[in-house]
């Protein structure tokens, strides 16, 4: 069973349904005793970090997900926001994120001449593999990815890097720490490709 | 750079697809949901439904529709007509399209688009302008479906979108729908010249040349189509079409 973390952000129906699509069970919850039971976490989200992390506390989601994460290695991908929110914070607020991986979370800083990079930045993008991974076995050739999104990822340490993107620059776009996993697009958004890496998750961690 | 988007536009009219030549003649096109499941096979980047009567005639958002389009396709959905709160907006979203379009009443009422970029973020809120070149050449803002004349310049109200924070501008030329003629690549120009964020060019495609010049000289961020992906043909016969991947990366370059 994999469990998609409610928080009030974001359309979770969407990765219920590619999740379905690929024949695995999945519910969407912020009961506290259903993800302490949660073989898989998904975190998903689409909005304000701010925004994000006060749900998370006020729903008293925060600690039971660092003791899943942290102590009991339940593999956790997270998606979009879902993924800013496992940096160490961002400059969309003043929160702190989880910081389960020694990343930051930075405004798109473009030049407004610049007219062909709009934000936010909204898209197909094709990216670069960073390291061998079992989220990405098997995937098809030139894999695309759907991204919507204003603020972006820099890893500390390069070995966390999973997958860049250019957009104005070069940025993390896919990190990977042991049982942590984000991705800043939206697979369940994202055709065959989204479908794959989704169906990965579900069947190699 | 983003590829290019290229984006089906399906118009709804009661529960059936149609197709109009410059917002007049809905001609029907056929079942929304077999059209929905061609387009998701065919991996579109994304797809567009606007409900042509639902401001017109103060339909109820087709939100059980809307859900069982979500269900099929596994791409970014939007969807415009007649949203007037964002309560809507959220019932929208629930059911699994990611943005919604809103026209009218980004005209009427501007609090509202204020409030639903602060409620649902930038990324979710798109804008469409529908636009028409009046007797003298000049471009004037239309809403209701293209019946009401608000004589708004189009490039001034789009640049009043990007101040409040809409994440996404969809330009319609009016005089150019259904005629597969070509963008109206002056309007697209000047409005991508004024704004940051990202502009859907919308009216006149019928050939993908027609995509590389709306990017290449309107600055167009992502092109939209109507009837060349449900015409095949000059005598106009109902065939569900989209280009081959093959032939977009060569004519956009990526």
């Amino acid at each position: 069973m994999i469990t998609i973390v409610d928080y009030g952000l974001g359309n979770l129906g969407s990765i219920k349904n590619m999740l379905k699509k690929i024949g695995a069970d999945s519910e969407i919850t912020s009961d506290v005793n259903v993800i302490s039971q949660a073989t898989k976490l998904i975190l998903p989200g689409v909005g304000a970090f701010d925004n994000g992390m006060k749900n998370l506390k006020e729903l008293g989601l925060f600690e039971i997900l660092n003791k899943k994460v942290l102590e009991d290695k339940t593999p956790v991908l997270g998606i979009c926001l879902g993924m800013q929110l496992i940096t160490n914070g961002s400059e969309e607020g003043i929160e702190p994120g989880f910081g389960w991986i020694d990343a930051n979370t930075l405004k798109f800083k473009v030049n407004t001449n610049e007219r062909k990079f709009s934000i936010p930045h909204m898209g197909w993008e094709y990216v670069q593999q960073q390291k061998e991974s079992k989220l990405l076995e098997g995937m098809f050739e030139e894999p695309k990815y759907y991204f919507v999104h204003s603020y972006y990822i820099t890893c500390n340490q390069p070995e966390d890097e999973l997958l860049k993107t250019h957009y104005s620059h070069d940025y993390v776009s896919g990190f990977e720490k042991g049982n942590i996993l984000g991705v800043q697009f939206h697979p369940e958004k994202s055709h065959k490709y989204g479908m794959k890496m989704l169906k990965n998750f579900v069947e190699n961690y | 750079m983003s590829i290019t988007r290229v984006i089906p536009v399906l118009l709804l009219k009661n529960a059936g697809l149609v197709k109009t030549t410059q917002f007049k003649d809905p001609k029907y096109i056929g079942d929304p949901l077999n059209a929905v499941k061609i387009f998701n096979e065919k991996e579109v980047d994304e797809l567009i439904f606007l409900d042509i009567l639902a401001t017109p005639e103060k339909k109820k958002i087709p939100l059980q529709f809307l859900e069982q389009v979500a269900q099929e396709c596994f791409m970014p959905l939007a969807y415009g007509g007649g949203i007037k709160t964002v309560d809507e907006i959220r019932e929208i979203l629930k059911v699994g399209v990611e943005k919604v379009i809103i026209n009218t009443q980004a005209v009427e009422n501007k609090d509202f688009i204020r409030e639903a970029v602060a409620r649902h973020g930038s990324s979710t809120i798109g804008v469409s302008i529908d636009v028409r070149k009046n007797f003298w050449g000049k471009y004037e803002v239309y809403t209701h479906g293209g019946r009401n004349n608000t004589k708004l310049d189009p490039v001034k109200f789009a640049v009043e979108m990007d101040q409040i924070g809409v994440g996404e501008l969809m330009i319609n030329s009016i005089d150019r729908d259904g005629t597969m003629k070509g963008y109206d690549c002056d309007l697209i120009k000047k409005i991508t010249s004024e704004v940051g964020m990202p502009v859907i060019a919308c009216g006149g495609a019928g050939t993908i040349d027609d995509f590389a010049q709306a990017v290449n000289e309107g600055g167009a961020s992502a092109v939209a189509a109507g009837s060349m992906f449900v015409f095949h043909g000059k005598h106009r016969a109902v065939l569900i079409s989209y280009p081959d991947q093959m032939d977009l990366k060569r004519i956009f370059n990526t």
